[in-house]
């Protein structure tokens, strides 16, 4: 951590919220250069972005990974929708670190926050455009005719008069030697012949083939793998260790202590996984050993009896609770989740006296570069990051500490040759950096009519910005953001509100996990409000249609799912409708499930019905993909997975008691998409808050059980079934 | 010395027979299109052919193969010519892409069993992959789709069941 505590005093952040409560960051990394932490969307650089071969190849660089949201074909969409080369030869590559690689909005080279499409959208577009204008310019200076006599079309410049044309590949070294002029006209979007239209993704064909390569594929030459025991408590140290049975393994080549524990070095990784698991190692299981669940719960209840640091506050919540006719409360639990990527973490690295060259699958290039400079003890520019295609990432990996990146630069350090650390799915899944575990109470006061008047919601739970590079300028008066994004920013008109938090300080590393704190907000609000409905005696969807008069966007991804779900019509036996909206990363999502309860208190959800507004839309299809997959990713979060502790052990280990949804349980998903000319907003993340709400809400329509803690339990259900609670 | 068919050539190789044969496809033979997800399996990432079954390489030792026929991934076509892999490719299933050589490889198993599968053959067979991004109502209309274009339909249709690929967009 010490890499991370001197990029901490080191760094500074600017932080602010976006038109929509949308949190926008600037980082800045002070270990880089001034020059190259800026963010410079104003400097449009089309030739860093496209090469263009003499075969007609055009290789667009992607600023951004791909971690499965399909940004390797949305950038290529944006670009070449100016750019009008042949679609059919493009091809991509992800970017090296630099500058000019810049997040537009955040200002360092990183993925994350359901912004690529939203901070690229007139980047990459204006890239297309000046690489088109000076191609164009290129031609008429070699035919000597002015350039707005010629045209283009799929990768050629065409004079029409003089029927003379010239391919993109012949001309790109004259117009790469030409200034990219300081105005570049965009299409008006009626002219657009790509976006907008559902497109192949690039990245598909070598993702049924086996030929994507994610970083457990890179091989290096002379490269060992390495295998490493961490203390079973987070943050515990090693004291000591016995390598002589783990050195006994036929291929193991070296036991070596690193800072994290003690690396196994074979070539190859199933000795160094044996080698690992005879070493016998005695930690020092540090302040974490009696982290326990149980109590937290209880802590955690116990703390939001009392209000918390203001995030937000609206009219005069407590004269209105005070004279409200009707008052409820409840609280709600959520628990700490593991991103559980498919492919667990690993990283390559090649560390020379002077260089240090890293393959992997990240999210945070420039924070990796500068912590892995930090840890080899180089400056940033002699640290060469390979980017990877990602087998998911959800967040885990854009760590702030860059801990997988690190890691495994200290151990080629002692290793003294290339070195492919790799996590087994149990280190990864104990290995820290969750989703926090969250605690909301809630007490809303109606008036007669049964309107919510008063509402007040106490969050209590870790901040992720706390103890990072951002947490001087991430939290503002005491508050995260990111704790009570979706909750500090509902759109439903109350007219006293309340939000505040509690941030206790625990020693489990916590970090985002997709979408962030609406995965905790997106729950508990929208179930909270479906008490509020049933306790005035409203329709669940006819109140929310009441509370977002005034925000005519949400209003209409209610309506619209509400409608195309059957909202009011009767159901099978047994089955309840629920319905959910959110707000997040500046997009409206609504969702509308139906499920039902077996006897033995499992769920069976039959239907998902989705509605979103994400501004325009670049690929139809990939929205469409954004919202199925968030939506089962919700669902397993809804329904299967918890991380505890106890005794300072991380509970789980593995699929096995870590499950995830599978297909005979994945819904049919009916996905609809409001037209929309507004900018382009999120959507790798907006599908998931609104899935549980929507869920507990049809369980409560079906049974009269209302859950207030996730994931759902049989025996949450199997006891009480048919009461209402 | 372990000697096996391996998509289709015969091989031999020196290691450790308990070794699982994950790691030896990936190690000895370069071919890393088979993943590692879990290592109990559990999830299905590691999925290969075994003399025509579906088994999970990260569990199975490499003694098991001596002298069968072994196909992974890169063995299924050397041109994207197999009907699932058209099929994943019109319907553009894959999201990160990581478990998918697994979930294909099962999926052939499925159609070389049962031609026209039904949804609950498709439950049954596909249960054991996990994909974390949640591509399987494509994954179900793939399969769906291969067995079509097994059967020489061409054409794109439109509804199948468990299904509803309707979509309202902009423009």
């Amino acid at each position: 951590m010490s890499a991370q505590a001197t990029l901490d005093r080191r760094a500074f952040l600017k932080t602010g919220a976006a038109a929509g409560g949308g949190l926008v960051i600037a980082f800045y990394v002070p270990a880089l250069s001034a020059q190259e932490q800026k963010p410079k969307p104003e400097v449009i650089a089309p030739f860093a972005y496209i090469k263009i071969a003499s075969d007609e190849k055009v290789t667009i660089v992607a600023n951004h990974s791909e971690m499965g949201q399909g940004v390797y074909t949305s950038l290529p969409m944006l670009l070449n929708e100016e750019l009008e080369a042949d679609w059919s030869k493009i091809r991509v590559e992800a970017a090296p670190v630099d500058a000019i690689y810049n997040h537009p909005i955040f200002g360092i080279q990183m993925t994350g926050g359901s912004t690529t499409t939203a901070a690229e959208w007139d980047h990459y577009r204006k890239l297309g455009a000046a690489g088109r204008m000076v191609l164009v310019e290129a031609a008429a200076q070699k035919w000597n005719v002015p350039a707005s006599s010629c045209h283009v079309e799929k990768g050629f410049v065409i004079h029409a008069a003089t029927s003379r044309k010239a391919s993109y590949g012949s001309l790109v070294d004259a117009a790469s030697k030409l200034a990219v002029p300081a105005d570049i006209p965009l299409k008006e979007p009626k002219n657009f012949t790509l976006i907008g239209k559902p497109t192949r993704r690039l990245d598909t064909p070598p993702k049924t083939n086996g030929t994507a390569q994610f970083g457990l594929d890179v091989v290096v030459p002379g490269m060992m793998t390495a295998v490493i025991a961490r203390c079973p408590v987070l943050g515990g140290k090693v004291l000591g260790f016995d390598a002589t049975e783990a050195q006994q393994v036929p291929g193991v080549k070296a036991v070596l202590q690193v800072p994290t524990g003690v690396a196994v070095m074979a070539e190859g990784f199933w000795p160094a996984k044996l080698g690992r698991d005879k070493l016998k190692v005695k930690w020092d299981e540090g302040d974490n050993a009696s982290l326990s669940t149980t109590k937290m719960l209880s802590d955690f209840s116990a703390q939001s009896a009392s209000p918390g640091a203001i995030a937000k506050k609206v009219g005069d919540p407590q004269s209105a609770m005070a004279s409200a006719s009707k008052k409820i409360v409840a609280e709600y639990d959520v628990p700490y989740l593991a991103h559980a990527m498919m492919e667990p973490l690993n990283c390559v690295v090649d560390l020379k006296d002077d260089s240090c060259e890293i393959w992997t699958g990240t999210q945070f290039e420039t924070v990796d570069r500068a912590n892995a400079a930090k840890a080899a003890g180089l400056s940033p520019e002699k640290v060469k990051i390979n980017t990877t295609l990602l087998g998911g990432g959800f967040g885990r990996r854009a760590n702030p500490a860059s801990d997988f990146v690190v890691e495994a630069v200290q151990v080629a350090k002692v290793a003294k040759a290339p070195v492919k650390v790799v996590w087994t799915r149990e280190d990864d899944m104990q290995g820290g950096w969750y989703r926090p575990m969250w605690h909301d109470r809630f007490a809303a006061g109606l008036d007669a009519s049964g309107n919510p008047i008063a509402w007040t919601h106490t969050i209590v739970g870790q901040s992720i910005m706390a103890g990072t590079l951002f947490e001087s300028f991430g939290i503002k008066n005491g508050i995260d953001s990111a704790s009570v994004e979706g909750a500090a920013d509902i759109l439903y008109g109350i007219p006293n509100l309340q939000v505040d938090l509690h941030s206790p300080k625990i020693g489990v590393p916590v970090q985002w996990w997709r979408s962030v704190g609406h995965s905790h907000t997106g729950f508990s609000v929208e179930a909270f409000l479906d008490e509020v409905a049933h306790a005035g005696g409203k329709d669940p969807y006819q109140l929310r249609q009441n509370l977002l008069s005034k925000q005519p966007r949400m209003l209409a991804v209610l309506n619209l799912a509400a409608q195309k779900a059957g909202w009011g019509k009767p159901l099978a036996r047994g089955v309840g409708r629920g319905i959910a909206t959110h707000f997040s990363f500046d997009s409206y999502v609504a969702q509308v499930i139906d499920a039902s309860v077996e006897k033995d208190g499992s769920v069976r959800v039959h239907r998902v019905v989705c509605a979103v507004d994400c501004g325009r839309v670049v690929n139809p299809d990939t929205v469409k993909a954004q919202m199925e997959g968030g939506i089962n990713f919700g669902l397993t979060a809804a329904l299967k997975t918890e991380i505890t502790f106890e005794n300072g052990r991380v509970q789980q280990s593995n699929f096995n008691d870590y499950p995830m949804l599978r297909m005979f349980e994945a819904p049919i998903i009916e996905v609809f998409i409001v037209p929309s000319e507004e900018k382009p907003t999120g959507v790798g993340e907006p599908s998931v808050p609104p899935v549980a709400p929507a869920l507990t809400n049809a369980i409560f329509a079906a049974t009269g059980k209302r859950i207030r803690r996730l994931p759902i339990r049989a025996s949450d259900l199997v006891e009480k079934r048919g009461a209402n609670s | 010395m372990t000697s096996f068919v391996l998509n289709g050539k015969s091989v031999q190789v020196d290691v450790d027979p308990a070794t699982p044969l994950l790691w030896v496809l990936r190690e000895s033979f370069g071919l890393t299109g088979t993943k590692y997800g879990c290592g109990m399996a559990l999830c299905g990432a590691c999925t290969v052919h075994l003399d025509g079954e579906a088994i999970r390489s990260c569990v199975a030792p490499l003694a098991r193969v001596e002298g069968k026929h072994v196909k992974t991934i890169e063995g299924l076509s050397n041109d994207l010519s197999h009907p699932l892999q058209k099929a994943w490719i019109e319907i553009d299933v894959p999201q990160c892409g990581y478990c998918q050589s697994g979930q294909i490889m099962s999926a052939a198993v499925l159609l070389s069993k049962i031609a026209k599968p039904t949804d609950t053959d498709i439950d049954e067979a596909m249960s054991g992959n996990i994909c974390r991004c949640g591509t399987y109502p494509r994954i179900r209309r793939a399969i769906h789709r291969a067995a079509e274009l097994a059967d020489g339909k061409t054409a794109a249709t439109n509804e199948r069941s468990g299904d509803v690929p309707t979509t309202e967009v902009a423009r």
